[in-house]
């Protein structure tokens, strides 16, 4: 496939994603598609921008445009637990498992989720954490639960570990077209793919949409050591204790009084 | 100074950590134990997951066990049949104690087992303790001279089968007994990420009537190569180890035992025995108000797979 051939071929597609009013065209795009895990990471920050081009032959246009950016980490499975008192102490006696719920997600928006778009829109786009399904093992059967305080509770926990958030605030237009936006990543976000999609909202309906990605890696020694103790468990261990009795001989040499 | 560490997934302050080792060094040094009992718990209020804690804890009381075992070999101070055979009672002690861990893990019932661990035996351990201590300190107040209890004199598990003669220390006993004291050390110092040398010294003094200067530098011994394996186990069963973690820690934890060993030098036996027991309490109550008081979360999350 020719050079020119693939650019055709990704404008129709483009062209086809962006709906049935094909005025707006979305373009996105990130500072940095690659965030590195190095001994001295502490969570970074990266830049969400992008511009709204307007289809020159398109009459009219729409108004004031709207952007909700949703991130979304890699997917785990994971389990709540809730504990109770039993005998006087405080045991886990629940406990419900999620199915791959995402490890991080972010919903970042130029205002609040309500003001862009329908409660209807809303739940058919699955916008914003509410409407995120997130669902859970049931007997072996998979399903959502609504009203669940298991549910309400893994998102909660979430949101307190800076995991899950939901900014109505974060998208800022520079010029009417032209919008960037910061995406806050925590010191302890899991490592691995992250998904960024862009969703192009005005008067309520959604006009475009496009799709970005990053990845989060460890690189240089974090990785050596996590890939160490996770496929080479028992020679890691050899190694860990090797290393704890050099210390011990080092400091029984340099502290030696006789 | 932020540091990431790889395994246990969060960024920690190396001084903080670093000062941590060094200040429950000096109280190993002082003590002449191994100091997980305190290291564990530290690192576990400072964010670290407890399984994260408990496993990187073992790495680095092998670490200050090894180095203190040492200066008592130098000495002649170790009684190698019997550290062997409390090893062999050890080591299939850690590996019943990794495999219920790991089980503990899956059931989500991991940290409450750790917890109502300590509370037991530290609130045991440090009532004992101060009693024994506080009438020997009423006992020398009184001008009468510090007593033991007589050595030589026989309990029953004494003449069980098996007997072995344990040259260093001077005493031919069962060895039954003497691998039962080592399974439950390896059971409970896996579980807990202790060496158990606070449970193991009395044991051997108390029990088996091992004399004094052989029973510290035994149960390092001891300590160090169960806390060995056991890092191995659980570096090769839950891939929990945190090197990082455990190399910060046992360097500010061999320094800090040097200092901790020139106070301890200075402070009677029986005071540092009421001071060891007073700690071992405190540490006690401290897990039991956890368990009691009314968590400000009743919810918790926990990922499910091979990561931590």
């Amino acid at each position: 496939m020719s050079y020119a051939h693939a650019a055709a071929v990704a404008l129709v597609v483009l062209l086809a994603n962006a709906g049935p009013v094909a005025a707006e065209r979305l373009i996105a795009s990130l500072t940095n598609h690659h965030v590195m895990i190095t001994s001295n990471y502490t969570g970074v920050e990266l830049v969400l921008f992008g511009s709204v081009e307007r289809d020159a032959a398109a009459v009219g246009g729409h108004g004031a445009y709207d952007i909700v950016a949703t991130i979304t980490g890699p997917r785990e499975p994971l389990r709540t637990r809730r504990k109770q008192r039993m005998l006087g102490i405080w045991v886990n006696t629940a406990a419900r498992t999620f199915v791959d719920p995402p490890s991080y997600l972010a919903v970042l928006a130029s205002r609040p989720l309500d003001a862009i778009t329908s409660a209807e829109n809303q739940r058919r786009m699955q916008l914003g954490i509410a409407d995120t399904p997130l669902p859970e093992l049931i007997n072996n059967d998979i399903g959502e639960v609504s009203n669940d305080p298991f549910r309400a509770a893994l998102v909660r926990l979430m949101r307190e570990r800076g995991l899950y958030s939901e900014q109505p605030n974060a998208v800022t237009f520079l010029t009417p077209t032209l919008f960037r936006a910061a995406i806050s990543l925590p010191a302890q976000v899991p490592i691995g793919n992250y998904n960024v999609d862009v969703k192009l909202f005005a008067d309520g309906n959604l006009i475009a949409h496009t799709n970005s990605a990053f990845e989060i890696v460890k690189v240089g020694f974090e990785q050596f050591v996590v890939n160490a103790a996770r496929e080479h468990g028992l020679l890691y261990g050899l190694a860990t204790a090797m290393m704890a009795l050099f210390t011990g001989w080092i400091a029984s040499v340099a502290f030696r009084r006789d | 100074m932020q540091i990431y560490l790889p395994i246990a997934d969060i960024p920690v302050n190396v001084f903080l950590v670093l000062a941590m080792g060094l200040a429950v060094g000096f109280i190993s040094g002082m003590f002449g134990i191994g100091g997980g009992f305190l290291m564990t718990p530290l690192l576990i209020f400072i964010g670290v997951q407890p399984a994260v804690a408990v496993a990187s804890v073992t790495t680095h009381v092998a670490a200050s066990s090894f180095s203190g075992a040492i200066a008592y070999w130098r000495r002649n101070a170790i009684d190698v049949t019997l550290a062997l055979t409390l090893l062999a009672g050890g080591i299939v002690g850690s590996a019943g104690g990794v495999a219920l861990f790991t089980w503990l893990r899956t059931q989500d019932q991991l940290d409450l087992v750790i917890g109502l661990s300590y509370v037991t035996l530290l609130s045991v351990v440090g009532v004992l303790l101060v009693g024994e201590s506080a009438r020997a300190i009423i006992r020398s107040r009184q001008g009468k001279p510090v007593e033991l209890r007589r050595p030589g004199s026989h309990i029953w598990f004494h003449g069980l089968p098996l007997k072995l003669r344990f040259k260093r220390s001077k005493v031919y006993v069962s060895a039954i007994p003497v691998l039962a004291i080592g399974l439950i050390i390896g059971f409970i110092g896996a579980i807990m990420g202790i060496g158990g040398g606070f449970l193991l010294v009395p044991m051997l003094i108390y029990l088996m009537r091992v004399p004094t200067a052989t029973v510290i530098g035994t149960s390092l011994v001891l300590t160090f190569l169960t806390m060995v394996s056991a890092t191995v186990l659980h570096a090769a069963t839950n891939h929990l180890v945190d090197a990082v973690l455990a190399l910060i820690l046992m360097v500010g934890g061999v320094i800090g035992a040097q200092f901790g060993a020139h106070a301890g030098q200075r402070i009677r036996g029986e005071w540092l025995r009421l001071l060891l027991g007073l700690l071992v309490f405190a540490v006690g109550l401290r897990f039991a108000f956890q368990l009691v008081l009314q968590p400000e979360d009743l919810y918790s999350i926990r990922l499910i797979g091979g990561g931590p």
